[in-house]
């Protein structure tokens, strides 16, 4: 109950698995873990959609719909006119005025 | 052994912080000079590092850069730092741009291949969001190494080249959440006083005490107590937190003089108006945390801010009728 997190975008096809462990490496959640020839899904509910491991998998073996969760940013996005899921929803750096530093 | 080529656009740099350094850091932490704690990117000289010491790579935020430089200590390093606008390493990965084509610039704009032997990088495990290590190494013949998630295990990891799981993982213990509220009070403080002083004027001290204390505890208490309040979503939690502050205020209204309905309708119409203003706090504060998935963060913005609106709406609605008639009534 009252459990948003459940569920999320990632994805991944155990077949494309080159087995390189960089997935292993860059995530800060402990999703994946080694087995055997291929790595496999530990964790997914912990996954944050960061897309660390989508960008560093060579054979495209990961998929996820990637973006900051952080609602500040997405509520001033749709404030905005904008979608709520914009990929550059996040405005931190850019002109004077930044955020999450 | 040969020592580096293009010298001239290699810039000096220590382990050691300075207090100006110190007063930068918590200034940053208090939001002042807000978007100004950079570093000038580029490549630097830590010690006296040859064409074999290792590169390490950062973002030109000061917090960042100076979080690995002092744990350095001893080594002679270089560091290759990006222009991530004054964004730290996180961050600036989701956004792209601590990404492999700043990374693959910077290594031609200093002239990399030409200071070190080697073609290795380490890169913050951080950093990953945004650089695809594989295609830096095809675009400029550098292997991408991803270090550990904190700077102080650096060290740990520099032995072996090899990260433990512990170091790999990110953890958001009771010291990262509690720096993080200056960040927040400083920003809001300015709506904050507002509001407290339009509900003294309107309803009188107890609710502008009450404002402040659900304001407050969204700020300040929210990230001390995040693990320990039931539920995993923010604004569920926020609810909670804030029902829990208000309460007090409501029951010392209701129960005070003059008791009347006029007290009890107060009291309530508190708990109808405040519980939201904290959630709606609190679900701003998933942007800060370190495990919050896009696409649960919008799950809850759609299912909590028509609710929090309703309540919010309707309890300042019934308060401004209430004011009304009381005003009527005395004419």
């Amino acid at each position: 109950m009252f459990n948003s997190y459940r569920e999320n975008t990632l994805r991944y096809d155990r077949d494309l698995c080159i087995n390189c462990g960089m997935c292993l490496a860059v995530c800060p959640h402990g999703v994946f873990e080694p087995d055997g020839k291929a790595v496999k899904l530990a964790r997914p509910s912990a996954c944050m959609e960061c897309g660390a491991c989508q960008v560093n998998c060579p054979p495209m073996a990961i998929a996820v719909d990637s973006g900051v969760g952080c609602a500040a940013a997405m509520i001033m996005a749709a404030l905005k006119g904008r979608k709520l899921d914009d990929k550059d929803a996040c405005t931190c750096g850019e002109q004077t005025e930044t955020c999450c530093s | 052994m040969p020592g580096p080529k293009n010298t001239d656009n290699i810039l000096p740099t220590s382990s050691q912080l300075t207090f100006r350094d110190h007063l930068d850091h918590l200034a940053a932490r208090f939001r002042i000079r807000r978007g100004k704690h950079r570093v000038a990117p580029g490549l630097y000289a830590l010690g006296s590092p040859t064409a074999d010491s290792p590169v390490f790579v950062s973002a030109n935020y000061t917090l960042s850069f100076d979080a690995l430089r002092s744990v350095l200590k001893g080594l002679d390093a270089y560091i290759l730092v990006l222009n991530t606008h004054g964004i730290n390493v996180w961050c600036a990965a989701g956004k792209g741009t601590f990404g492999t084509d700043e990374l693959v610039n910077k290594i031609e704009e200093t002239g990399l291949k030409d200071v070190v032997h080697h073609r290795s990088l380490i890169l913050p495990q951080l950093a990953a969001p945004g650089v695809a290590a594989h295609t830096v190494r095809k675009r400029s013949g550098f292997k991408v190494e991803y270090g550990p998630v904190r700077a102080a295990d650096l060290s740990d990891y520099l032995k072996t080249h090899q990260a433990t799981p512990e170091m790999r993982r990110v953890r958001f213990p009771l010291k990262d959440r509690a720096v993080l509220f200056p960040v927040e009070l400083v920003g809001t403080f300015l709506p904050l006083a507002i509001a407290v002083v339009a509900v003294y004027f309107l309803a009188g001290l107890s609710p502008a005490l009450a404002t402040a204390s659900a304001i407050l505890a969204g700020i300040i208490l929210f990230p001390l107590l995040l693990p320990w309040l039931p539920f995993k979503d923010f604004s569920v939690k926020g609810f909670i937190l804030g029902l829990i502050v208000t309460l007090p205020f409501s029951l010392a209204i209701a129960l005070g003089q003059p008791r009347d309905w006029v007290s009890l309708l107060s009291a309530v119409l508190l708990l109808l108006i405040l519980p939201p203003v904290t959630a709606f706090i609190t679900l701003n504060f998933t942007g800060s945390t370190v495990f919050t998935s896009r696409s649960g963060v919008k799950r809850e913005i759609y299912a909590y801010i028509p609710i929090m609106a309703i309540l919010f709406g309707s309890g300042i609605l019934l308060t401004l009728t209430l004011r009304v008639y009381l005003w009527v009534g005395r004419l």
